[in-house]
């Protein structure tokens, strides 16, 4: 479904990644883990579409077309989903009203029929029991003085009534205490099938105690130094980066 | 009354003619010229009396200082003050070069001046339009334009004596310049008009301290203005405390030039005057400027003090803070006045205004008016203002804490002026204006 | 990031909707003023003496500040000197002499409005709408005046009103905007034409919503209206007004004065869509709308809410005020102001507390787009007995592209010490990360933009009645539209 090549990217003038390659099939579940710093963000923001981050050199290709060449709304349209790790406040603009936005751009790209309010409301508070959100929520302007939980659950949300075929989960549960945590987990599991797959970017290990991934990859210093299966993120739960730091600026070998 | 605006040609004009056959006749030429193209500027100008569409005085009427039968102060006309006289405006220990005038004129003999060719230095402004002519003549008159400012016209038809500050390239001005501007004369109704330049090339290090107050109860004019150029990477602290008496007459222009990456901290502390009028004006004309302007003023019984801060944003990427608090009783009367622009190529710029005002006595008048001219698009600017009285619900939870009243009172209205006094840079000038706003909040 | 930029920077490419002319005859006035223009007005419109002497003083003020050159020159506006002696003061459409019913309107009349989307129909009674529909200076229809004066309200043109209640008009006509107050309202005291007149009695809540469409029809015309409304104690009313004119390359001049008395515990509710012809891209023609508009909570408790969405006119200078005299009365400002294209509006509000325990308060936002220059000029003044008086003051603007100007000057005066205002104020340009959110759940740019301002607008929307608020989202719109390709 998604394959980089050799992804190069850089903000400011400043490279971030520095040769990433990995490769995401259907129904697959992967975990990128790193340290503050490593590149996790700026990898999620460039495969969204992020304006600011440029791509210096590599490939990605999902579904077989070149993704880079997309704007970000032509990603969202083509099914990838970006739960951002800051989700930002929209003040004014009712989260039912904006959602139904992006439902209906999404809806028309492929052809189908777009929903009037009241047939989208049926279906918005479908997907508020799937998420188990407060429904209230829909109702307020979109993140505007919400909690952190709040914010992030309204991320789920969000993915379940776009229903990506990728979606890219940056640090889902950051700032979360372990009800809520269990909750967006709870959520992220209920909308994982055969067809899609899933991005998931964290520091820490805990979530994927509840979202267990099929693969783990280290990020570290813009590079996957590591693949691994999920005990991967069991070992850097109680070893930490330090070894994948270490010596700092000489290159590591490369994952098989 | 006849203002002297409608007059045409001033008083001063006279003044002036006699200063160049006498006093000022060794001045460089350039500098004589500038004076005279100051003088007829004054001459059409006046004082900024005019009542209707006069947005930038409206909320100062500086018709007492046009009324008032004014005249330049001469030369020691007052006693010669002693180093006791001037010791309550003293900060900092003796090693800090310092400049002392009296009534607008240069004293030696209480001044430790600083400098070499190469070095910083900190001399009077009258002896570095000879020893340092090129240098003055860069940037003096240059920076604050007399073009359509009456007041800064009529003091640069006198520049001549006042401070030179000048940091080469490169260097630091290792201990604070302190310049100290002291009104003595008992008969009254002198004009003195200090002037500053400061000079901070390029990526050098500076910090000005300039004192304003009086040795007298009779009233005056003190009209100076200060030109301040920070040269690409500099960074200058400027500070200006004002301790005049309560009769006294004070307007002041303090314009800066930020080069590329210049920094500039400011503070202003009003505590005197009867009428005070400062201008405040920072010019960031290169990209990636920054400034924080800070001020407060303090004023009781009938004094009106009137702040006009204006920072322009003309290039890209620039950050300007600006915080300023005013505490009023009897029957004071402030206004702030603070105004933003960001020019069209000044994109990506951050500026941030804030001015709040406590009001202790139901007879003192607040007027605040931020305002912001924006002409480019990528931009954050905010400004707040607020006016009230001290909150009676912090007031009841000090109170019963065991707190008096009077106690409780003083503790809120310190702690609202903390937050800008805590903002000064240099510890020894912060410790300085804390002890006058504590010894004047009494007054209050 | 450029890409979003230049999407941005199309932006005012949206033609005006409403510009075409109705070809009707018109009883107008000869071009010019003098005192015989006066006169003759006064004459057409078979007024009793006491109005002819005002307007005379009215006239006589203004000429002195004609020779004194005493229009006024502090808004941040720019256009060139107006000839007021070019300009024609009175415009009727050639009608019946009196109009009973919408039936013996002018057919190509009722179908201006309908082009302009305001049946004036039973549509209207089912959305519980009265409407006053003033076309050039005179007023054409006041539907539901039956209903409406069951209740004993009076809702009618400001002529008629003259005829059937000279009493209320002589007692209240320049007790808040004096002839004198300034250069447009003196003008406007002397050559008024016609306007809505509104009179809601004690403890009457208004049923209706009341509604008045202005239209700038023949050219070189300007317009004069008056709107006087006074609601009694315990009376409750909420009042529409909306606006639009032809396209013509040379600008027209509206000076309008409203006046809005609120006695104890009484409210009104005045909103306002503005949509005059803005002119076009390269700022020509276009109306000057030059409107003085206040509002005087006389008695205690009472309330004035203005609201204004105001997108059109090529230079629109108006500050809707409040004077809270009464104790405990509410003043409160809700704007929206577009600026596109070359056009110009410096616009805010006043709010001067006198009583005790006043409070007001504003909100105001400012869109700037193309070449557009947009002000907010306010005041919040404290008076000395104004004990407790509370205001907060949010203005924030929206900047598109980087051909425009944004400003923002406020004037805060405060002379008494219980007094406790709050202040804010906050400029920047759509938000990237907004932007880029809207994006990533694959909202176009420009959908996002429109999402984005419609938020930003949204508290001030909310103020106005449904209906309105749709309409003015949809003009807004409108306004908006072209950001991409």
């Amino acid at each position: 479904m998604l394959e980089i090549r050799d992804l190069h990217a850089s903000i400011d003038g400043v490279n971030i990644l520095k040769g990433v390659n990995l490769r995401i099939n259907a129904g697959e579940t992967h975990a990128v883990m790193g340290p503050n710093g490593s590149g996790k963000s700026t990898l999620a923001f460039v495969l969204a579409g992020k304006p600011g981050y440029a791509v210096t050199s590599g490939q990605v290709t999902y579904d077989g077309v070149d993704l880079l060449g997309l704007a970000p709304e032509e990603r969202a349209r083509a099914g990838v989903f970006l739960s951002f790790q800051h989700p930002v406040e929209v003040p004014g603009v009712r989260l039912d009203q904006f959602l139904r936005a992006g439902f209906n751009a999404l809806q028309k790209s492929r052809g189908a029929a777009e929903l009037d309010p009241l047939k989208f409301d049926r279906l918005l508070r479908q997907r508020v029991k799937t998420v188990n959100v407060d429904p209230a929520m829909t109702k307020r302007a979109v993140n505007e003085g919400f909690s952190g939980g709040e914010k992030k659950r309204n991320e789920m949300l969000q993915m379940a009534v776009l229903e990506p075929k990728l979606a890219i989960l940056d640090e889902p549960d950051s700032g979360l205490d372990v009800d809520a945590l269990r909750t967006v987990a709870q959520g992220i599991n209920g909308l994982r099938t055969t067809e899609n797959a899933l991005l998931l970017v964290t520091h820490y290990q805990r979530i994927l105690n509840h979202v267990v991934p099929d693969f783990v990859h280290v990020l570290v210093n813009g590079r996957i130094v590591k693949s691994g299966g999920k005990e991967l993120a069991l070992e850097i739960e109680s070893e930490g980066y330090d070894k994948y730091e270490q010596p700092r600026g000489e290159a590591l070998p490369s994952p098989a | 009354m006849t203002s002297i605006a409608t007059a045409g040609v001033t008083p001063f004009a006279a003044d002036l003619d006699s200063l160049e056959r006498d006093g000022f006749s060794q001045d460089p030429q350039w500098i004589r010229a500038l004076r005279k193209d100051a003088m007829s500027r004054f001459n059409s100008l006046g004082f900024p009396t005019a009542r209707r569409g006069n947005e930038e005085w409206k909320y100062t009427d500086v018709r007492p200082i046009a009324q008032a039968p004014l005249r330049l102060a001469r030369a020691g006309e007052a006693p010669e003050p002693t180093a006791s006289d001037i010791a309550p405006f003293l900060l900092g220990d003796g090693s800090w070069p310092r400049l002392v005038f009296i009534d607008g004129f240069f004293n030696r003999g209480l001044s430790t001046p600083l400098g070499g060719q190469e070095d910083a230095s900190v001399l009077s402004l009258a002896g570095a339009l000879h020893s340092r002519s090129a240098t003055a003549r860069e940037s003096l008159g240059r920076l604050a334009p007399y073009a359509s400012h009456g007041f800064t016209a009529l003091n640069t038809a006198f520049a001549h004596e006042g401070a030179f500050v000048h940091i080469p390239d490169g260097l630091t001005l290792e201990k604070p310049a302190h310049l100290i501007f002291l009104t003595a004369s008992r008969e009254g109704h002198t004009v003195s008009q200090p002037r500053v330049l400061v000079v901070a090339g390029a990526g050098s290090k500076a910090a000005v301290i300039e004192t304003y107050g009086s040795l007298t109860g009779a009233p005056y004019l003190c009209n100076a203005v200060s030109e301040v150029a920070a040269g690409p990477g500099a960074s200058v602290e400027y500070y200006r405390i004002q301790r005049h008496s309560e009769e006294a007459y004070h307007v002041g222009t303090t314009q800066a030039a930020l080069g590329r990456d210049a920094r500039l901290d400011s503070f202003t502390l009003d505590l005197g005057g009867a009428l005070v009028r400062n201008n405040l004006n920072a010019l960031i004309d290169a990209p990636d400027g920054s400034c924080a302007l800070n001020g407060v003023y303090l004023a009781t019984r009938s004094q009106r003090v009137d702040n006009q801060v204006t920072i322009d944003h003309a290039k890209e990427r620039g950050t300007s803070r600006e915080l300023y608090k005013g505490v009023l009783s009897g029957r004071a009367k402030a206004a702030f006045h603070g105004s933003i622009i960001v020019r069209k190529d000044a994109q990506k710029v951050d500026a941030r205004q804030e001015d709040k005002n406590l009001l202790l006595s139901d007879r003192a008048e607040a007027n605040v008016k931020p305002a912001f001219w924006i002409y480019a698009d990528d931009v954050k600017c905010g400004h707040g203002a607020a006016s009230g009285r001290i909150d009676e619900g912090s007031l009841f939870y000090l109170q019963s804490r065991g707190l008096g009243e009077e106690e409780a009172r003083n503790l809120l209205v310190q702690g609202f002026v903390n937050e800008v006094i805590d903002k000064v840079k240099r510890p020894s000038v912060r410790s300085h204006v804390a002890e006058l706003v504590k010894a004047r909040l009494k007054e209050l | 990031m450029t890409t979003t930029n230049t999407e941005l920077n199309s932006i005012a490419a949206q033609e005006y909707r409403y510009g075409f002319v109705t070809d009707i005859e018109a009883d107008v006035a000869p071009k010019g003023l003098n005192e015989d223009t006066i006169r003759w007005i006064s004459a057409k419109k078979n007024e009793p003496q006491f109005m002819l002497d005002w307007r005379l003083k009215a006239f006589r003020h203004w000429e002195t500040l004609v020779e004194a050159d005493s229009t006024p020159t502090w808004a941040n506006v720019s256009y060139p000197p107006i000839d007021y002696q070019d300009i024609i003061y009175y415009s009727a459409p050639k009608a019946k002499e009196k109009l009973e019913s919408l039936d013996e309107v002018d057919p190509e009349l009722l179908r201006t409005y309908e082009k302009l989307g305001i049946p004036l129909d039973e549509q209207k009674r089912l959305a519980g709408v009265a409407v006053d529909a003033i076309f050039d200076s005179v007023s054409i229809a006041t539907t539901f005046r039956e209903e409406l004066s069951k209740h004993g309200i009076i809702f009618c043109s400001f002529s008629e009103a003259l005829q059937e209640r000279p009493d209320l008009i002589r007692k209240h006509l320049g007790s808040v905007v004096p002839y004198s107050d300034n250069f447009y309202a003196a003008l406007n005291a002397a050559v008024f034409s016609d306007g809505s007149f509104c009179y809601i009695p004690k403890g009457v809540r208004c049923p209706l919503e009341l509604t008045t469409y202005f239209r700038i029809n023949t050219a070189e015309t300007g317009q004069f209206e008056r709107t006087l409304i006074i609601a009694e104690e315990g009376s409750y009313v909420s009042y529409l007004e909306g606006c639009s004119a032809p396209m013509r390359d040379e600008n027209q001049l509206h000076a309008a004065v409203v006046e809005l008395i609120a006695h104890d515990n009484a409210e009104i509710k005045y909103s306002t869509i503005q949509n005059w012809y803005p002119g076009d891209r390269d700022g020509r023609g276009g109306i000057y709308n030059f409107v003085t508009k206040r509002g005087k909570c006389q008695g205690k408790n009472s309330k004035i809410s203005w609201t204004q969405v105001e997108t059109g006119s090529a230079i629109t200078w108006k500050y809707p005020s409040v004077i809270l005299q009464g104790d405990d009365s509410i003043g409160e400002f809700y704007s929206v102001a577009l600026t596109k294209g070359r056009q110009q509006a410096d616009t805010g509000t006043k709010m001067i507390h006198v009583g005790r325990n006043t409070r007001s308060r504003i909100i105001s936002k400012g869109i700037s787009g193309g070449r557009g220059n947009n002000t907010y000029r306010g005041l919040v003044r404290v008076m000395p007995k104004a004990d407790n008086a509370r205001n907060f003051t949010q203005c924030d603007s929206l900047l598109i592209g980087d051909q425009c100007g944004a400003h923002t000057t406020p004037y805060v005066e405060v002379r008494n010490n219980t007094a406790h205002l709050e202040h804010e104020a906050y400029t920047s340009r759509v938000d990237e990360d907004m932007l880029f959110y809207c994006n990533q759940r694959g909202l176009s740019t420009e959908d996002a933009q429109s999402l984005i301002i419609n938020g930003f607008c949204k508290e001030v929307f909310r103020k106005l009645p449904f209906e309105f608020a749709v309409e003015a989202t949809r003009l807004l719109d409108l306004n908006l539209e072209g950001t991409v390709g």
